[in-house]
């Protein structure tokens, strides 16, 4: 059954398994393990972001491209619903149409770009998507009468995902089952549920033609797979993942704007997820996601304290500022990518043998 | 340059087919120069920020994604120069603002120079041949040197004066022409010619344009290769320096992003140009700021994705970029 449900690509190492179980435990009691409003924000981020990550990873790591435009399918998606409940009316319905355009936009630019430059070097389509992404960001910031510019859009959600609203009157373990946590649930189970699809598809025949590309494009061309039309496929699969994801997170936050969708610090956010938590194994992006956001959230506590200890010294309080967490995550990624490429997973692997 | 024998001249003419072009659907010719001024110095700038991304790629196949940090710092390591000497910009004396400005761009170069030789050397030369990791490791040093202004300089936006003598505009008929931009101008055309020149004209220029085109012969005759790309990475980043510099007095204020911020374009421009030519990055460049203002002028609406569009015309026109190098 467990087999079944991981797509028979299990952890294969005790350390890990016992990291992705707290996690998955955390995540799923939540509510009732970590009450107060900013814990369940940090864990529903981790929900999305362990989405975004993974299918980040479906390209980056499992078939070998790098794309910047990974935020434009997650702001595809964000902005769907937020224009959609703006403009329509905080319904389902409104809420369907919304993911259908936005999964549809997300479909032909990703089909678009992949036909345009996946043919190309790797460099390329980088450069290309970073173009394109930039240039999508600027449209969402411009086209104010759609997206609501810079200031985003806010908008209430259906009535049962509201905090007003009481699934039932009794509290269950002192908690009271407000719309707020039947969002985090709606959260939560879309994200298990496309986390699980993504380790389907690596661990399917085309998920291993993938991998083959990655390690040899001629070899899997030589051997009769089309290339360009694999990368291609897995780049639309990864982008309506994205695209979900926003989704979600729009849900979540019941607003969407271009910082917290559309900028590039959530690309570099991406990146270093997938890379800490260890490239080519969807297991890192749990991982990855999950610490970086407890980073984002936590670290700078930690940091502040340090700062404040080495007041007086030169330099150092600066390093250790609060505001410079992400120095510390980019020296981590840089001696990530050299000297444990396979990332935190890869090493909790590596030590079983 | 590394075209062959024969000139092309197409591009050329698609530059100046687009400024005419442009003129009577502006109208007026005082805004059309004003417009045409502006997008030619704001295209040296380009140019001069990304002249040095597309030898070092030409040469080594490598591509930073971090060459944006090298712009900021540029900038920065020139407040080390403008802020002690805050007088001599602020003198109503050509001599003296240029002054401060040659020596700012010195010690930007200097610094961003340095720093290009230490990231060449450490973070660079490990990930030869490996395009993913490149990309990986460059923009992970992108974020360490950005979060590194953040320490030393402070996370706020910095204004920079202009010295008092670029100030302002010549009036020329009726059309107003920012003295910057002039400067701009004849500080871009330097730049190319001098690359020009140093590229054609000198015996390392041969091995630089002999080792983008094909880096096995060069080796083979017995040239170290590596030796020559540490040199052009080198300069690459120092001209980043100096395009940083530029970009900093026009801009006049600095933030630590503004180098990434202009790394979009850049990509644009060198890919329009042809990976590894500086005669098509120098090309790319002005074509790509002229319909920038153009259109933003005319239609503000198509300004936003003006940039995409003429990459997308251009690759379809010539796949490989204005003026395509041999190998590629």
């Amino acid at each position: 059954m467990l087999h079944r449900l991981l797509s028979g690509d299990l952890p294969r190492s005790h350390a890990l398994t016992v990291a992705l179980v707290v996690v998955l435990v955390s995540l799923a009691f939540a509510p009732f393990l970590f009450p107060g409003s900013q814990s369940l924000n940090v864990a529903a981020k981790i929900c999305v972001f362990i989405v975004l990550a993974a299918s980040y990873d479906l390209l980056l790591g499992y078939t070998g491209i790098v794309s910047f435009a990974h935020t434009m399918f997650y702001g595809i998606g964000g902005y769907g619903v937020a224009v959609a409940m703006h403009g329509i009316g905080a319904t389902w319905g409104a809420m369907g149409v919304g993911v259908a355009l936005a999964l549809l936009l997300s479909l032909i630019l990703a089909v678009v770009i992949g036909l345009f430059s996946l043919r190309v070097r790797a460099i390329f389509f980088a450069m290309i998507t970073l173009a394109v992404a930039s240039a999508f960001a600027v449209l969402a910031s411009q086209l104010r009468d759609i997206t609501g510019g810079e200031d985003g859009r806010s908008y209430s959600v259906p009535a049962m995902l509201r905090p007003s609203f009481r699934l039932i009157e009794d509290q269950v373990l002192g908690v009271s089952i407000t719309g707020r946590i039947l969002t985090y649930y709606l959260v939560f189970f879309a994200s298990l549920g496309l986390f699980l699809l993504a380790l389907r598809i690596v661990n399917s025949p085309f998920g291993r033609v993938l991998q083959a590309i990655r390690e040899n494009e001629f070899r899997a061309e030589a051997l009769g797979y089309r290339v360009v039309v694999y990368r291609t496929v897995a780049s639309v699969l990864s982008a309506t993942m994205a695209t979900l994801a926003g989704v979600l997170m729009a849900l979540w936050l019941r607003y969407t704007g271009p910082d917290t969708t559309l900028s590039f610090a959530i690309m570099i956010d991406i990146l270093l997820m997938v890379v800490i938590g260890g490239m080519g194994t969807l297991y890192g992006a749990v991982l990855g996601a999950a610490i970086f956001i407890l980073a984002q959230n936590y670290l700078q506590v930690v940091m502040g304290k340090l700062s404040a200890a080495t007041d007086g010294i030169p330099l150092l309080p600066q390093l250790l500022h609060p505001d410079r967490w992400l120095l510390w995550l980019g020296i981590l990624f840089v001696l990530s990518v050299y000297f444990f490429p396979t990332g935190i997973v890869g090493r909790l692997r590596a030590q079983r043998r | 340059m590394t075209e062959t024998k024969h000139a092309d001249w197409a591009p050329l003419i698609l530059i100046a087919a687009l400024a005419l072009g442009a003129l009577p659907f502006v109208g007026s010719l005082s805004t059309w120069v004003t417009l045409t001024v502006a997008g030619l110095a704001m295209g040296m700038m380009i140019f001069v920020m990304s002249s040095g991304l597309t030898l070092v790629f030409g040469l080594m196949d490598v591509i930073n994604f971090g060459h944006g940090v090298f712009i900021s710092i540029g900038a920065y390591v020139a407040l080390l120069v403008l802020v002690p000497l805050a007088a001599w910009g602020t003198a109503d004396s050509l001599g003296l603002n240029l002054g401060v400005i040659g020596l700012a761009a010195v010690v930007a170069m200097v610094a961003t120079g340095a720093l290009g030789y230490f990231f060449e050397r450490v973070v660079i030369r490990p990930v030869y041949g490996q395009h993913l990791k490149q990309i990986l490791i460059t923009t992970g040093g992108l974020i360490v040197a950005e979060q590194l202004i953040h320490a030393l300089w402070g996370a706020n936006p910095i204004p920079v004066r202009l010295p008092e003598t670029l100030r302002g505009s010549f009036v020329i008929g009726d059309a107003a022409v920012e003295r910057f931009r002039v400067f701009a101008i004849l500080l871009g055309l330097a730049v190319f010619a001098g690359m020009h020149l140093g590229l054609n004209r000198t015996r390392i220029g041969l091995l630089i344009r002999a080792g983008v085109e094909n880096t096995e012969m060069v080796e083979a005759l017995g040239y170290d290769i590596r030796k020559i790309f540490v040199g052009v990475f080198v300069a690459g980043s120092a001209l980043a320096g100096l395009g940083g510099v530029l970009w900093a007095l026009y801009r006049q204020i600095l933030v630590a992003s503004m180098g990434m911020e202009m790394m979009v374009l850049i990509f644009i421009a060198i890919i329009i140009g042809g990976l590894g030519s500086v005669g098509g990055c120098f090309a790319g460049s002005i074509l790509l700021a002229l319909l920038a203002n153009y259109s933003g002028f005319l239609v503000p609406k198509l300004a936003l994705v003006s940039n995409i569009v003429l990459m997308l015309a251009i690759l379809s026109w010539r796949p490989q970029g204005l003026y395509p190098v041999a190998r590629r």
